[in-house]
């Protein structure tokens, strides 16, 4: 039993950290737009099949990841330069409505360039598990946790210590004044999307090992790290990673100790309840406006 | 020297600024007083690079800003305290101050930062407070000295008097005659007409989108109309 629920808290921080990069990407761009970027898992996707199929062209694997990356950063500028900004006076559900829109292209474009099937990565330290206290644990689990800690770490420091940072912040708050204090508002937000659909690659590329990817990967990962922001608290990078681990551990206990068949439900049942109970999200705050 | 002619803008098809022109020197104040909707605001943001021009020319040192965006505006030395102060609430006294100086050199940001705090010793109290805690008073300082981390040549104030105590309006302004001994040319449109034609230099007036008054503050003063329409008292 015990080596069971170990089994289950291994699968269950492994998915969330998967779940907390893109989360973190949704963060991002909701911090300098107040758009929801539910093309995100679609950049993972991107990210990861571009990995795929370089490698398999014989370009060797961390050459074919570094280019999955910058693929998916190719990916979040055109999003962004190419359409959000020309729609920058539209709602900002209108916004949201144009990034689904371009989640469906990017599904699109990715059947014709690759292909329909399932896809995979080598492992990079090999498929041996691990056994911890009779749990079994796949290397890559750790290269995962460990590529999600550097990743998150980065993206702490660079908003709270650089001057950059705090310009996208900065953006998110009042966009106005960003403007009035010299921010060019346009080249920051690029950058915003660049970074997060960036992350959103390397997490699809850390993922596949483990998970697969095929085309339309992207769909359910939007979904999930969308959820896990909202159960965080949008706008908190702190929430979005919480958010990630909760619901990777809830849809790993969920489905193990009740039924797998209803895995993804748990997560979203997750969040209805504590979005009823905590509307601001688990580490999320109300801003007061003084006046 | 910040110099505006001829200058128009609309906001879609009606036009709120027909013909404005003005020009305020180094050291000097200029107030731009009228009723709310006279277009002081609309006028300060079409400077600024904020609010589009239909016609006209805007120069700084001779150099024309027409095509220039406003974040690069403010590079050129031109700064502006927004109506309403607008500080960044959710970010740190000393994050805004730092962002004050996006487009500055480090060395220059924290000789700036130096001055702030010393001008003004509560920001630097609360340096690791949120903004948004801060007093309405607090915030305009705070909003002011972020608009001159950028060190700028001419700087733009909205209605900096808005929503203050008597005695916090005294400190705003006397911080105001300061930057004019400073060397800086300052545009100030202000509700407070008496205040601000008792400081400025120059001052106009403004209705529905014209400048129809122009003269010195004291001209202004002493002007009947003036005396009847926005100082209170004939």
């Amino acid at each position: 039993m015990l080596s069971d629920l170990v089994q289950y808290a291994a699968s269950g921080v492994t998915v969330g950290a998967i779940y907390a990069l893109i989360a973190l990407g949704f963060t991002l761009i909701y911090n300098s737009t107040h758009v929801a970027n539910f093309a995100q898992g679609d950049f993972a996707m991107l990210g990861a099949m571009t990995t795929v199929f370089v490698a398999a062209a014989g370009v060797p694997v961390v050459a074919a990841g570094i280019l999955g990356i910058l693929a998916a950063a190719c990916a979040g500028l055109l999003l962004y330069r190419a359409a959000i900004s020309f729609a920058k006076n539209s709602s900002v559900l209108g916004l949201i409505v144009l990034t689904i829109g371009a989640a469906i292209f990017l599904k699109g474009v990715a059947q014709i360039v690759f292909d329909k099937r399932f896809h995979s990565l080598p492992a990079w330290f090999g498929t041996e598990p691990i056994k911890v206290l009779d749990a079994t644990i796949q290397p890559q689990s750790f290269v995962v946790l460990a590529g999600a800690a550097v990743i998150v770490f980065a993206l702490v420091v660079f908003t709270k210590k650089t001057l950059i940072g705090k310009g996208i912040l900065a953006i998110s708050q009042n966009q106005l004044a960003a403007t009035l204090v010299g921010i060019n508002v346009t080249t920051i937000v690029t950058l915003a999307f660049v970074i997060s659909a960036a992350i959103g690659g390397t997490a699809g590329i850390l993922a596949t090992p483990i998970t697969l990817t095929s085309y339309d990967a992207g769909t359910l990962l939007s979904l999930k790290g969308f959820a896990a922001a909202m159960l965080g608290g949008m706008g908190s990078p702190m929430g979005a990673v919480i958010g990630g681990l909760v619901l990777g551990l809830v849809e790993a206990f969920g489905g193990g100790l009740i039924s797998s068949a209803y895995k993804d439900a748990f997560a979203f049942l997750a969040i209805l309840v504590v979005l009823a109970l905590r509307p601001q999200g688990l580490v999320g705050s109300f801003v007061r406006e003084r006046v | 020297m910040l110099e505006v002619k001829d200058l128009a803008s609309r906001y879609g098809r009606i036009e709120v600024l027909h013909d404005v022109s003005l020009k305020v020197e180094p050291g000097k104040i200029l107030a731009l007083i009228g009723a709310n909707g006279a277009g002081k605001t609309t006028l300060l943001k079409a400077i600024s690079g904020v609010q589009p021009i239909s016609t006209g020319t805007i120069t700084l040192d001779g150099k024309p800003l027409n095509k220039v965006q406003a974040s690069e505006r403010v590079k050129r030395g031109l700064a502006q305290v927004p109506e309403g102060r607008q500080v960044f609430g959710g970010m740190s006294i000393e994050d805004n101050l730092l962002l004050g100086g996006w487009t500055s050199s480090a060395t220059n940001v924290q000789a700036d930062l130096q001055f702030a705090y010393e001008t003004f010793p509560v920001l630097f109290e609360k340096k690791d407070l949120l903004a948004g805690s801060l007093s309405g008073g607090q915030q305009q300082m705070l909003a002011i000295c972020r608009a001159l981390m950028s060190r700028p040549s001419v700087i733009l104030m909205d209605e900096p008097s808005m929503g203050l105590s008597p005695l916090l309006i005294d400190q705003v302004f006397a911080a105001i005659e300061l930057l004019k001994k400073k060397g800086l040319a300052i545009v100030l449109v202000e509700q407070n007409a008496s205040v601000a034609l008792s400081i400025a230099d120059d001052a106009s007036v403004m209705e529905t989108g014209r400048i129809v008054l122009r003269g010195t503050g004291k001209e202004l003063q002493q002007d009947q109309r003036v005396k009847e329409l926005y100082l209170g008292h004939a």
